[in-house]
């Protein structure tokens, strides 16, 4: 491989994370409280809210249903909004975040759902508050679920980010289809395919080593 | 202390609508040990959690430390609750937390400072006897140490009263023993009221002041602990007792048993005595002044509270009016006396 193409894999690697810890850390930002409020305002729930919590399952459901490549074409008129641009990698980020929101909300909801009632009980007769609930009972409790959640999300987002070279995003997943597969350079492919092998092998690792120190059952 | 008048709780509405709770007073005395008793279903678990809302009553008024809860707000209620401590079948420890933050929990929901949490947890470590626990989390203890985390954590708001929903129901006899023992030890120390629900005889004759008999919703019997066991007044208690005491005739005296008396019968007797009759030497005297043989076939003496209650299997021999006599004497003397049958003479 010439310099040239190595130094094209290495800025295609940085641009897969850049993209990746963006998009990850803000739909965790917002994914992680919208899980919080499809969980308590279930029926029966701390913060019961029926009508909410139908619309906002709705909205969710929808998010989670149109597939990514169409999203990202669609939402152009808000990417070029928010990212001044509707190509590069920044203009890439937003239907990251926007498909993994929805994505997170379901599996934090779900690592809640985790949580025997009976805490959530006990810290009611202590006189807590649904907010206290909700960070010193359910967030903590479920943190081992909300971990491997993130960590899936995470895994998610390196595949989807392969997807970005489509608005010009760039990222190891463009590198392998542009060199790779419209070049016929096996080299190319087998070296980016090798690249995200080993950064999901290592993202599920720290992620799985995370799970277990913060699990005390 | 606490004060149940009228609670009524019925869940879903029209046709559908089941009563846990029908029309429940009761009343506990501060300082005092109140057990509930039922079998399962009876709406024991509903009683409990209407003392602090939990589940809200669909009648009735909840008085606990002189604060009528259903008349409080969100905000009210929830500070009403640190007065209230609470302790479950299965704990409800927080799996994240060590056994000392599990304890500091209900403390740091009311903002108390870190200082003082220190200061108030430590002494509760030590009344549990967890000192040596404090940086484990529930996963490494067993069942009763668990239960002692949650006794500590439910008086950590330094409450009034002490809720206990079936707290010995997952443990084996012995750890039952230790746990109730602490129990006991708290309420006598810090005189805490406790009100508790379970379904063991066991747990009421060990610790309980006053029992409540609890039947489809509805409070069937109250009494004192010592009353209730001497002479129980409904029919369920008495089964419960019965149950209880496990004072049955042995296999191969029911089937010698005969309904009616013969010619040549003994009758076969079950007494209870309570009060004076314990320490009275009745059967001797039985003996000597109905000149009739007792053959005591099953015996045993309960001690519950300051009282006593000892209960007996006999056969009453001797002919059939030396045999009535010694029956009539019996009564005359105080004694819950049933004849369960006669038997054939063999000598």
């Amino acid at each position: 491989m010439s310099p040239a193409l190595l130094e094209l894999v290495l800025s295609s690697t940085l641009e897969t994370l850049y993209m990746v810890a963006v998009a990850g850390l803000i739909s965790a930002a917002l994914g992680i409280p919208l899980g919080v409020a499809l969980y308590t305002s279930r029926p029966g729930q701390i913060l019961a809210r029926p009508a909410l919590n139908s619309v906002l399952s709705i909205i969710t459901n929808i998010g989670r249903s149109v597939p990514f490549i169409i999203l990202m074409v669609a939402i152009i008129p808000l990417t070029r909004l928010i990212a001044g641009s509707s190509i590069g990698t920044n203009a890439a980020i937003v239907p990251l975040t926007i498909a993994s929101i929805p994505f997170v909300a379901r599996l934090i909801e779900g690592a809640l759902n985790e949580v025997g009632p009976g805490l959530v009980e006990a810290a009611q007769a202590m006189g807590a508050t649904p907010m206290q609930i909700i960070t010193k009972v359910l967030l903590p409790e479920a943190r081992g679920g909300i971990i491997n959640g993130l960590t899936i999300t995470v895994v998610t987002l390196i595949s989807y980010s392969a997807m970005a070279g489509t608005v010009g995003g760039g990222g190891l997943g463009d590198l392998g289809i542009r060199y790779g597969y419209n070049r016929f350079d096996p080299m190319v492919m087998l070296v980016t395919v090798v690249i995200l092998v080993v950064m999901v092998q290592g993202f599920q690792s720290l992620g799985d080593h995370l799970v277990r120190k913060s699990n005390h059952k | 202390m606490i004060t149940l008048k009228n609670v009524s709780k019925t869940y879903g509405s029209g046709d559908k609508a089941v009563v846990a709770l029908k029309d429940a007073s009761l009343t506990v005395p501060q300082g005092a040990i109140t057990g509930v008793i039922g079998l399962s279903g009876a709406g024991k678990s509903t009683l409990i959690r209407c003392v602090n809302l939990l589940e809200r009553p669909t009648a009735g008024s909840v008085v606990v430390d002189g604060q009528e809860l259903t008349e409080l707000d969100e905000s009210a209620l929830r500070s009403a609750r640190h007065q209230i401590g609470m302790i479950f079948q299965h704990f409800n420890l927080l799996s994240s937390r060590t056994v000392f933050a599990n304890v500091a929990l209900p403390l740091e929901l009311a903002g108390i400072s870190k200082d003082e949490i220190k200061k108030r947890v430590e002494p509760l470590l030590e009344l549990t006897g967890l000192s040596d626990k404090a940086g484990q989390y529930p996963a490494q203890l067993s069942g009763g140490q668990k239960q002692r985390v949650a006794i500590a954590r439910a008086l950590a708001s330094r409450p009034k009263v002490l809720l206990c929903d079936e707290a010995t129901s997952a443990l084996d006899p012995q750890t039952t023993a230790s746990i109730l023992e602490l129990l006991k030890d708290i309420n006598t120390k810090l005189g805490l009221t406790i009100l508790l629900i379970t379904h063991e005889m066991e747990v009421v004759k060990s610790i309980c002041d006053q029992v409540a008999l609890i039947s489809g919703g509805e409070l069937v019997e109250v009494a004192s602990v010592g009353d209730f066991f001497t002479a129980p007044q409904t029919r369920l208690g008495r089964e419960f007792l019965n149950d209880f005491l496990e004072l049955e005739p042995p296999r191969a005296l029911v089937e010698r048993l005969e309904a009616t008396a013969g010619p040549h019968t003994h009758p076969v007797v079950r007494l209870a005595f309570s009060g004076d009759a314990v320490s009275t030497p009745l059967i001797s005297r039985l003996a000597r002044e109905c000149q009739v043989d007792v053959s005591i076939l099953q015996a045993k003496v309960e001690s519950i509270q300051d009282r006593t209650l000892g209960l007996m299997i006999a056969e009453l021999m001797g002919d059939s009016r030396q045999t009535q006599q010694a029956l009539d004497y019996l009564e005359s003397h105080d004694l819950k006396v049933e004849v369960l049958g006669h038997v054939t003479r063999t000598a």
